[in-house]
């Protein structure tokens, strides 16, 4: 049973917000300083502030470590932040328009929509396998876009419950499953290596461009979610008719939230491949701990998405170091036990 | 001053729904909406909040039309009691009372807000459960916040879709007797949507008797609930009467059944 009364009821929301926060740059430190190149964490620091430092500084550094921070684990880092982040807020905003609390940027399909857009784009997008890496991500994102709106075109019709886009969802991501099977089966031994590299979901090998975007995405789309918090509290509290008798705009808050929620899910999702479940833990989580207020439910969830990915992608590298486990792998063996056991625990509710 | 439907009328799925609806809801007053399943009440209350546009006819608020007022607006004018139904995702007791105040956002402070939150949580004694999840309430504390969410809405007409219809006895009596306190006491206009004929009768200043979207009558409860207009509406027999002072109506037979089943 879930307990009536949130840890914020005792603790206070600024308390959780930065206790978060702090760990989450703990994290941060962590991840960019582990690794097979152990760099130690004042090293670290310096090399990463070193644009802002006096020149004598950073002279100590192996050239080499700085390096390796500055190209490869800074960004993963920051992109495994962002995308926990992103997933964990579109998750958040989904939820509160569909009233429940399964809706996620996975369960509705669109991370599989998107697979199947980056398998196109690896097949017939470039002659001998020069596939441009931009090519891939839109092509992805497009996808994912295409489901989306068909997944939310059926959510705006009256008297489809949250259970049924759910269950939508579902039968979407069987539909591109399939698709991304059939290209598959025609696909050479290359291509069929890129398809299912892809489908892990990872944050290996993220790029600044790849950063950059997605955290522009996030920057925009974040700020707009917020300023509909009180109309998903609103939505949450009972749905269409009881948003409009509070005084909201129902269509507009409808389009606004689904809209930016789909938009950085398949930001997201193009860049990272499928990681499931993120959207759906986080959420939960912050609801358990901060409440019901979306208000404060947004920001805090998308903190500990943010740590629930870079403690995964950790987690993913160090265990069988120097073998890295896709991220996308280590959030689903959590994701999956909690999903059946929010579906178990509902058994009997109004969904 | 009222909140009145002139001859509404919508059409759902080649059914009318609403036939020619006018009544009128003056403040102070509680108004009993009453019918079979399906003759149109809860639509009638949703036209009334402006969530459903009719198809034909007017809502008029004050004597002003109800599109005229922007959605704060009505937000502050016109409260809605849903039916329960749902989960409301972790949201607590003193979160849903504040959303009876979103409409008043742009208008007062976050402090101003919370002393309002607070006034109303302490006038329906819900401070200690102020933190508690809405969704581990009982039934009868769920009704209780929706009422005093719709109060801290601050408005002057509250439209109540069954209130009652999934509370036990003492409960019942609770919600009633508050809803018949605001009206006495805030001048409130009520208009609600019950099954309980009697409690109907013992509670309001009017009743309504609506029928396949048609209203059948309208006024004070002796003349309106009636045993044959009753058996009209309801095909039930039912005896009409007073008990130690109190209305009750007790329907004993459908009027075809054959003997011993009623």
């Amino acid at each position: 049973m879930e307990s009536d009364r949130p840890v914020r009821a005792a603790l206070g929301a600024p308390w959780l917000i930065g206790a978060a926060l702090i760990l989450l740059l703990l994290a941060a430190l962590v991840a960019t300083t582990q690794g097979v190149t152990r760099i130690s964490p004042g090293d670290a620091m310096v090399a990463l502030l070193s644009p802002l430092l006096p020149s004598g500084w950073t002279a100590g550094l192996p050239a080499q470590d700085v390096a390796v921070l500055t190209t490869l684990r800074l960004p993963r880092t920051l992109m495994a932040i962002i995308a926990g982040a992103g997933l964990a807020c579109a998750g958040v905003a989904m939820q509160g328009i569909t009233r429940n609390v399964l809706v996620s940027p996975y369960t509705i399909g669109i991370s599989p929509a998107a697979s199947f857009g980056a398998a196109l784009a690896m097949i017939f997008g470039g002659a001998y396998g020069g596939v441009s890496h931009l090519l891939v991500v839109v092509a992805a994102f497009l996808s994912a876009i295409i489901c989306a709106v068909f997944v939310l075109a059926l959510a705006a019709m009256r008297g489809i419950s949250g259970n049924v886009l759910v269950l939508a969802g579902v039968g979407l991501a069987y539909l591109f499953g399939a698709l991304t099977e059939t290209l598959q089966f025609i696909a050479t031994e290359q291509q069929l290596a890129m398809i299912v590299h892809w489908a892990f979901g990872s944050v290996n090998g993220a790029t600044w461009d790849a950063v950059q975007v997605t955290a522009a995405v996030l920057a925009v789309i974040f700020p707009l979610l917020l300023a509909q918090a009180w109309a998903l509290n609103a939505f949450a509290a009972g749905g269409d008719e009881v948003a409009a008798s509070l005084g909201f705009a129902v269509a507009r808050t409808r389009v606004i939230v689904t809209l930016g929620s789909v938009l950085i899910t398949a930001a997201i999702v193009s860049y990272v491949g499928v990681i499931g479940f993120v959207g759906l833990i986080a959420p939960h989580v912050g609801r358990m701990l901060i409440g019901g207020d979306h208000r404060l439910l947004l920001p805090f969830a998308a903190i500990l998405g943010g740590l629930l990915l870079l403690c995964a992608d950790l987690a993913g590298r160090l265990m069988f170091a120097p073998i890295t486990v896709p991220v996308g792998i280590v959030v689903a063996y959590l994701g999956v036990p909690l999903f059946l056991h929010l579906l178990l625990s509902r058994r009997g509710r109004v969904g | 001053m009222s909140l009145a439907a002139h001859g509404l009328r919508l059409r759902r799925g080649g059914r009318w729904l609403l036939d020619d609806v006018t009544l009128a809801l003056a403040p102070g007053e509680l108004l009993c909406l009453l019918g079979p399943n399906g003759a149109g009440k809860s639509t009638l209350i949703r036209c009334l909040d402006g969530i459903w546009k009719p198809d034909g006819g007017a809502v008029q608020v004050d004597a002003a039309p109800l599109s005229a007022l922007g959605r704060e607006e009505l937000a502050r004018t016109i409260a809605y009691v849903p039916q329960q139904s749902g989960e409301t995702l972790g949201l607590s007791v003193a979160e849903m009372v504040a959303l009876g105040r979103a409409a008043h956002r742009h208008r007062e402070n976050g402090a101003q807000r919370r002393a309002q939150v607070a006034a109303v949580l302490a006038r329906f004694g819900l401070q200690a459960m102020a933190n508690r999840a809405f969704d581990a309430l009982s039934g009868g504390e769920r009704q209780r916040v929706l009422i005093a969410r719709a109060v801290a809405q601050d408005a002057r007409y509250m439209l109540l879709d069954e209130p009652t219809s999934a509370l036990d006895l003492k409960h019942q009596l609770d919600t009633l007797r508050t809803v018949r306190r605001l009206v006495d006491e805030n001048g409130i206009g009520a208009l609600m949507a019950i099954h309980d004929l009697s409690a109907a009768a013992r509670f309001a200043d009017r009743v309504a008797l609506m029928q396949q979207g048609r209203l059948v009558a309208l006024g004070g409860w002796e003349d309106v609930l009636t045993p044959d207009r009753l058996e009209t509406v309801f095909g039930v027999r039912a005896h009409v009467g007073r008990v130690a002072g109190l209305p009750y109506i007790l329907p004993h037979a459908p009027p075809d059944s054959p003997p011993g089943d009623g």
